[in-house]
């Protein structure tokens, strides 16, 4: 038995086994929800598994998630595979269908998957494999403790007889069924799946060019659509020219779409205002929309932008916050009597996801029923909201999911699905909604923008004494929007003994959304590089003074937003991944670089994930910033499921963090955005990746995941190089880099 | 109007306005789905073909210019010596993560290898800064483009 406790030890089980045609066996279990008390956000789910075994040996694994990229159709496989004891050759991972009732909560987000499913994915494993190995004694008349299992046979050494997984499938079938809370699993000394690295279960289709994404669906009679809306967020068509555009060559319809909000007051979900163009190709409605002449009723967000944000925010930054998230001690005090204070106010911008794959979706409705092809992160909502506006019925509502091409958390919003449906219904004929990319640029649910306004204090031994922010953050009617909060807990919160974070709420009409790493993507720049300032104004080796302030190893709750024990702050472990990686990267050496390089470390954690990571980064003369090379030292647990995965995982979100913080902003004009392709949101290259150096740091804890939790700390890891390269302190993303000309 | 282009070996007849990228005449006239719309503006590489072994974006190669060019794409790259051996590199080092970018990477790769036995990585910035990859597999796209050069000089790793 394994030491590892089940993330969520008392969910009901249920293991049913059948006999499949051909003669095999076909198991099915439901991990209910956990009891109430224990639920927290994305663990309510019910977790379910599919495996049949044919009586040719194969094994299929059916993987019901979505899969975006963060290799999960492979990494949930592996571990069921593990426990069954499976050849990987046998193995072959089908795409479920989306249908709640068989399968629980389908969704990709929260890197949540490894937490959820690592226990009772092995159990199921497990009990199938005590079924093939009860079918082998019975039918060799033996005792079950006399068999073993290697790579898909049972052996009986004491007669030397052997027989496959596939030749045992049928009895099998009718052997009693384990108690799935009970079955045993395997010392994770003799695995031999997991922990192994396993390429993608999909690569071999990948590399061919096979047609696997959203985008490659085509279903017979089918048109092409775009679908043209209002620049600024929430306006309306108050007259187009779509007579004209209809005689367009290739144009088969083209027609003004009303708004259908399906959260009105809140962010807009579902339809929005726009024109629909319908042509026999995507590019005959692509050429149509430069002949479309709309005359837009724009609203009131046309009022906003960003320079005004930034103008308020440090009006308001220098006021008192309108609210307090958290106040412990005396901070005005304690600021008062400090020896040495520090005041800095931080910023970063609205950030895009854009998914390699523009968001699109193919729809075919009639007779009250909508089937839909989509590449998305959450099907289930989707088909609820394409229900919601339709108004049909959720069951007359079937959703096909194609791998994505990236997901970052766009995916979660299932808007083109809602779109594409209403689209296909008055089209009267199947249609691929596909936007171009400057749609997908300038309709996104954006990382939230945000303002930081920092004071802190040290007493005369450098010790960090007081500590005030006044976020100031998006909304409505003071209430934050989607993702533009920050928890109480945040750090340093806890470690300091007089602290207030203060927030402010403006105005936007700017939808927004949960971006790979929501929250902490943006909070880890600004906490970890003020953090740095403090180091070096108290004179202080920024290892050796965070170090500091995370004190003796102990266990802070974290999150007050969703409890649980796995989102506890256990300073100890962040310690040892934070020692590990200075001295992976020769941190005490880094004097000896030559000028205008330097090395800069952060740390942070998030979703579960404890990450420590140093950035070497280099300065031209003029200004512009070559990453030399990073290094990451993890603590996700005990298990790293596929070693393959998980690095590349890792590597694509340090990347993805330092691409952010060297070129990417949204900025709004007038209510709408800017920039509308890759040339002037900038997504990282290849002349600009470094080696990326990744070590696991094996702990006795539950495995979790890997999705996000690598990256909040690339950003500021960097920003620290260039400080250490520079003496210029970057206080607002994304980097000005002629700021930095020597 | 009516054009016949060599792709994969093959003549094909499109009928198609001469303005249509060469990118949309394989997806939704060919039915060859393998190269990839990104950014419609030459910024991605996504959507890389080659013509006459060069590699391009077929995004911003009109129909009526491709003329007698032979036009090769990802599908037939199984039937290339370079492309398959870089094709299985990508497999062998595990490249993908969402695969959207990865048939555009591979098609640049390949005409890299072709032109360029032993590629530096300066020779690798230089070719493959074009495609974006979004998920970031660009360490792994690197390694296994010397893999595959290292195959095809006959040192292949067991
Ligand atoms: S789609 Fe052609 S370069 Fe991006
Ligand atoms: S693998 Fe996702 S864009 Fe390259």
């Amino acid at each position: 038995m394994t030491a590892i406790r089940a993330f969520a030890p008392s969910r009901r089980a249920v293991l049913t086994a059948t006999a499949a045609a051909g003669g095999g066996l076909l198991l099915r279990a439901v991990f209910g929800p956990p009891p109430a008390r224990a639920v927290m956000m994305g663990s309510a789910a019910v977790l379910t598994a599919y495996i049949r075994i044919d009586a040719d040996g194969s094994i299929t694994i059916l993987s019901k998630n979505p899969e975006i990229g963060q290799g999960i159709k492979t990494m949930l496989p592996m571990v069921i595979a593990e426990e069954l004891d499976a050849d990987w050759k046998d193995v072959r991972v089908e795409q479920a269908p989306v249908d709640s009732t068989r399968f629980g909560r389908q969704f990709a987000g929260g890197s949540w998957a490894t937490p959820l499913n690592y226990v009772p994915m092995r159990r199921v494993g497990a009990a199938a494999r005590q079924m093939l190995v009860a079918a082998a004694a019975q039918t060799w008349q033996v005792t079950p403790d006399t068999c073993r299992t290697e790579a898909g046979v049972v052996h009986h050494d004491a007669s030397g007889r052997s027989l496959g997984y596939g030749a045992l499938a049928a009895t099998a079938s009718r052997m009693p069924v384990p108690d799935l809370a009970a079955v045993p699993l395997k010392d994770p000394r003799n695995f031999r799946i997991i922990g192994q690295r396993i390429p993608g279960v999909d690569n071999v289709r990948i590399v061919a060019g096979e047609k696997l994404f959203g985008i490659d669906v085509t279903v017979p009679g089918m048109l092409y659509a775009v679908f043209v809306k209002c620049p600024v967020f929430g306006g309306r068509v108050a007259r187009a020219n779509v007579d004209a555009v209809k005689m367009l060559p290739g144009v088969r319809d083209a027609f003004i779409v009303r708004a259908r909000d399906a959260n009105p007051g809140g962010q807009p979900e579902g339809v929005a205002d726009g024109v629909a163009i319908v042509a026999t190709t995507w590019w005959a409605a692509s050429r149509a929309r430069e002949k479309l002449d709309v005359v837009w009723d724009e609203g009131a967000t046309a009022e906003q932008g960003s320079e005004d944000f930034a103008a308020k925010a440090s009006r308001l930054g220098r006021g008192a916050p309108a609210g307090f998230l958290r106040r412990d001690g005396d901070a005005e005090t304690a600021l008062k009597g400090a020896a040495r204070v520090v005041e800095a106010a931080y910023s970063y911008p609205f950030l895009p996801h854009m998914t390699m794959e523009p968001q699109n979706c193919t729809a075919q409705v009639g007779d009250g029923k909508a089937v839909l092809w989509a590449p998305t992160q959450y099907p289930e909502p989707g088909a609820r909201l394409v229900a919601a506006t339709l108004g049909i019925d959720v069951h007359d509502v079937t959703v096909h999911m194609t791998r994505a091409g990236g997901g970052f958390g766009r995916r979660l919003r299932n808007d083109v699905m809602a779109e594409a449906a209403w689209i296909a219904r008055q089209a009267g004929a199947p249609v691929k909604l596909l936007w171009d990319r400057s749609d997908d640029m300038r309709h996104d649910f954006y990382r939230p923008a945000g303002f930081h306004f920092l004071k802190a204090g040290l007493d005369p031994s450098g010790r960090l004494v007081a500590f005030r922010d006044h976020f100031v953050t998006f909304g409505r009617g003071g209430k934050p929007a989607d993702t533009a909060i920050m928890d109480p807990n945040e750090f340093p919160a806890g470690l300091v003994p007089h602290l207030d974070y203060g927030q402010s709420v403006m105005d936007l009409g700017v939808p927004t959304g949960p971006l790979r790493a929501p929250r902490s993507n943006a909070l880890g720049f600004v906490f970890q590089s003020f953090i740095d300032e403090l180091a070096h104004q108290s004179g202080q080796d920024p290892v050796a003074f965070r170090l500091a302030l995370l004190g003796e190893p102990r266990v802070l709750p974290h999150s007050s937003l969703w409890r649980n024990e796995l989102r506890d702050f256990d300073t100890g472990r962040m310690a040892s991944v934070l020692r590990r990686v200075a001295d992976n990267a020769d941190w005490s050496q880094r004097r000896a670089l030559p000028p205008r390089t330097g090395k800069g470390v952060a740390f942070y954690f998030s979703h579960f994930g404890y990450f420590a990571e140093v950035v070497q980064a280099t300065v031209t003369p003029a200004g512009a910033v070559g990453v030399d090379h990073v290094w990451v030292v993890a603590d996700v647990g005990s298990q790293i499921i596929n070693p393959s995965g998980a690095e590349n995982q890792v590597q694509g979100a340090v990347l993805d963090g330092l691409g952010a913080a060297l070129g990417q902003a949204i900025t709004i004009d007038r209510g709408r955005v800017v920039q509308a392709n890759f040339d002037s949101v900038r997504p990282l290259r290849m002349n600009q990746a470094p080696p990326v150096d990744v070590e696991f740091l094996r702990t006795d804890r539950p495995p979790t995941g890997l999705g996000e939790p690598a990256l909040p700390p690339a950003l500021p890891a960097l920003c620290n190089a260039i400080f250490a390269a520079t003496g210029r302190r970057i206080r607002s993303l994304p980097i000005d880099i002629g700021a930095l000309k020597a | 109007m009516t054009y016949a282009i060599r792709v994969n070996g093959l003549v094909r007849t499109v009928d198609a306005d001469g303005n249509t990228p060469l990118l949309w005449v394989l997806r939704d006239d060919l039915d060859l789905k393998g190269s990839k719309f990104g950014c419609g503006a030459g910024l991605c590489g996504a959507c890389t073909v080659h013509l006459d072994g060069a590699p391009v974006r077929s995004c911003s190669v009109p129909l009526a210019a491709v003329g007698n060019a032979t036009v090769v794409t990802i599908e037939a790259m199984a039937g290339d010596p370079v492309g398959r051996r870089v094709q299985a590199a990508w497999m062998r080092l595990d490249v993908p993560q969402c695969g959207y970018c990865q048939a555009g990477q591979i098609m640049s790769a390949t005409a890299l290898l072709a032109r360029t036995k032993q590629p530096s990585d300066g020779d690798i910035d230089a070719a493959m800064s074009g495609n974006v990859c979004r998920c970031c597999s660009y360490r792994r796209i690197r390694a296994a483009i010397h893999q595959a050069a290292a195959a095809l000089a006959g040192e292949e790793q067991p």
